[in-house]
């Protein structure tokens, strides 16, 4: 069986290799977009801590034994936690001041966590084995699709859509839309704003964490495993505009689609497709797909 | 005394240096140190003046220092003629890349230049000239018009700085132009002078393409200094750092770059070979110490310390 000239086995593999990229690029941009919403800050140390995550869940697996399950709660609450205490020490000093203070700050923390990472653990990936329920593969008759995989992208969809419906649908979300909306209004409601933003970090940074401990078993887990993703997330906020949380999600999903479709067809290009399409985005519609600028 | 006074005095001084620190220095650390300030200074003209804060200049810094060590060895253009030809090639590239970048604003237009740059990046990968890890390498440093051979580390270096004064010279007429007025006032208020009736992207576009083309300058100079263009000159690692180098050195200040980038090249300098695996931490620091303590940069202490010092002159 073909598809436009290729063995629909290896499109449809590529196809889910996107999927699974995807969802990595639909939690980061989330996280981006619930960051930038709430504190007027792009969070260049995401690439960082989702390594961070992803090198976290692979310490607590060899040096103390904690299971993959339990990593995949453990790890974003100690990030979370690490975020919040970020937030209250440094961010808060920022707010009032131009962005490029806010986006130099967490590049230098990315700079050091990413540094100090490599400095200990050295360049070289580390393998992290898949939990034993998803080590196999279903056969499909036309292709085998690996269960890790299936794992990956229906949790992070979970993740996703749990944190959408968190901010669109419960009262906490409300308060954090509110604070988003007019902090000095909600404060007068005697909402605890500066709680609120901390936590909203702490969330933030938390989801980053949880797709590092996804991602473990699927790439290698390396000091630079973040370093460049975060530059290809910025370009799919861009694409989707941090205005929406579904909107992140969609566009997530939909570019890692793209980047897999791309490298079954054309692989040299897969590198730069998401570029591609940016440019494209921005000569068509300025804004971004679901920009309301 | 007033604040211009101060910059004029802080600005002899300098030059004065550069001038005579060779004798003490080795010439080759000193030129790339002058080719590091002025793509600090590309990155002040925008952002300093303009409001503009681009993430993505190493790409104009790298195309030019691939297009000069190309057009140097492969088609035996003198150093002033490749230069020449890399802005060109820089300027046409940034002309359109800012025309894209200006069509959102604030940190939209930070994120889109960096995106751009990363595609420049992998362009860079890709060619075929570029030998991947290796660099570009083997660029002759050739003759000035064909005359003044620039392999004496010397002759070279006071040619690197001869340029260097003179774009910023360029750079020091432009913001003081009325065109640098009309930035000036874009960058506090964009509605007004859209108001005013001025075209407000066809001058940030055009103040996009003069910075890059400074970029291309310091890029293509580089490539004559060492011989070697190589993929750290597009990372993005090297925007960051330009735009760190501005930050460090205070911002809306015309000389203030140099004192930024003197640090980071010095720190780079003294901390590679044995403690290489921390260079990444300490600029780390530096990054989050000048955010949240020297964001005024090291030019505002020059300032007082001069004003300490002439304070008995009437």
């Amino acid at each position: 069986m073909e598809l436009f000239g290729l063995p629909l086995p290896v499109v449809m593999g590529q196809i889910v290799v996107g999927l699974v990229n995807g969802s990595f690029y639909a939690i980061l941009s989330l996280g981006l977009a619930v960051i930038f919403g709430m504190l007027n800050i792009v969070n260049f140390v995401h690439g960082a801590i989702y390594m961070l995550g992803a090198l976290l869940a692979w310490l607590l697996l060899t040096k103390l034994g904690v299971s993959y399950w339990w990593s995949l709660l453990i790890v974003p609450l100690l990030i979370g936690a690490f975020g919040c205490v970020l937030e209250r020490t440094m961010l808060r000093r920022l707010y009032q001041i131009d962005h490029v203070f806010g986006i130099l700050l967490t590049l230098g923390l990315a700079y050091i966590i990413e540094g100090l990472a490599r400095y200990w653990f050295g360049a070289a990936g580390m393998s992290f084995d898949a939990p034993e329920a998803f080590s196999g593969a279903y056969n499909l008759g036309f292709m085998r699709l690996p269960k890790y995989r299936v794992w990956v992208i229906v949790a992070s969809l979970v993740v996703c859509f749990a944190t959408w419906a968190m901010i669109e649908k419960t009262k906490l979300g409300a308060y954090l839309r509110a604070s988003t909306e007019n902090p000095a209004i909600a404060r007068s409601f005697g909402i605890n704003v500066s709680v609120l933003v901390t936590l909203t970090y702490g969330l933030g940074v938390a989801l980053a964490g949880f797709a590092g401990v996804l991602a473990a078993p699927i790439y290698q887990v390396s000091p630079i495993m973040g370093h460049s993703l975060i530059i290809v997330v910025f370009a799919i906020v861009v694409i989707g505009g941090m205005g929406s949380i579904l909107g992140s999600i969609i566009t997530g999903l939909f570019l890692g689609l793209v980047e897999g479709l791309t490298r079954a067809y054309w692989p040299e290009a897969s590198t730069v497709v998401i570029f591609v399409v940016m440019i494209l985005v921005l000569i068509l519609r300025p804004s971004g797909l679901f920009g309301k600028e | 005394m007033n604040t211009q006074a101060t910059e004029k005095k802080i600005t002899v001084a300098v030059l004065l240096l550069a001038l005579v620190l060779p004798v003490w220095l080795y010439p080759v650390l000193m030129a790339q140190l002058a080719c590091m300030a002025l793509f600090a200074c590309s990155l002040n003209l925008l952002f300093g003046y303009a409001g503009l804060l681009s993430f993505g200049h190493a790409a104009f810094f790298g195309i030019a220092a691939y297009a000069t060590g190309y057009m140097t060895k492969a088609w035996g253009f003198t150093p002033e003629l490749a230069l020449l030809g890399a802005l060109l090639l820089v300027m046409l590239v940034a002309f359109c890349t800012g025309s894209l970048a200006i069509r959102r604003k604030g940190i939209y237009f930070s994120m889109i230049t960096l995106a751009l740059s990363q595609l420049v990046y992998f362009i860079i990968v890709a060619a075929p000239f570029s030998n991947n890890e290796d660099g570009y390498q083997g660029v002759p440093r050739g003759a000035f018009l064909g005359l003044l051979d620039l392999g004496n580390n010397y002759v070279l270096y006071y040619f690197v700085l001869a340029i260097v004064v003179l774009t910023w010279w360029g750079v020091h007429r432009v913001v003081n132009s009325p065109y640098g007025e009309v930035l000036k006032a874009i960058k506090d208020n964009e509605q007004r002078v859209t108001s005013l009736g001025y075209n407000v992207n066809r001058y940030k576009v055009l103040a996009f393409t003069l910075s890059a083309g400074v970029a291309a300058i310091a890029g293509g100079l580089k490539t004559l200094v060492f011989g070697l263009a190589s993929l750290s000159d597009v990372h993005w690692h090297l925007s960051t750092d330009g735009v760190i180098m501005m930050i460090l050195g205070g911002i809306g200040s015309l000389i203030a770059p140099v004192f930024g980038a003197t640090i980071l090249v010095l720190v780079h300098h003294l901390l590679s070979g044995e403690f290489d695996a921390l260079v990444p931490v300490i600029m780390g620091v530096i990054f989050v110490a000048c955010v949240l303590a020297f964001r005024g940069g090291v030019v505002q202490y020059l300032h007082t310390l001069v004003r300490l010092l002439t304070r008995r002159a009437p």
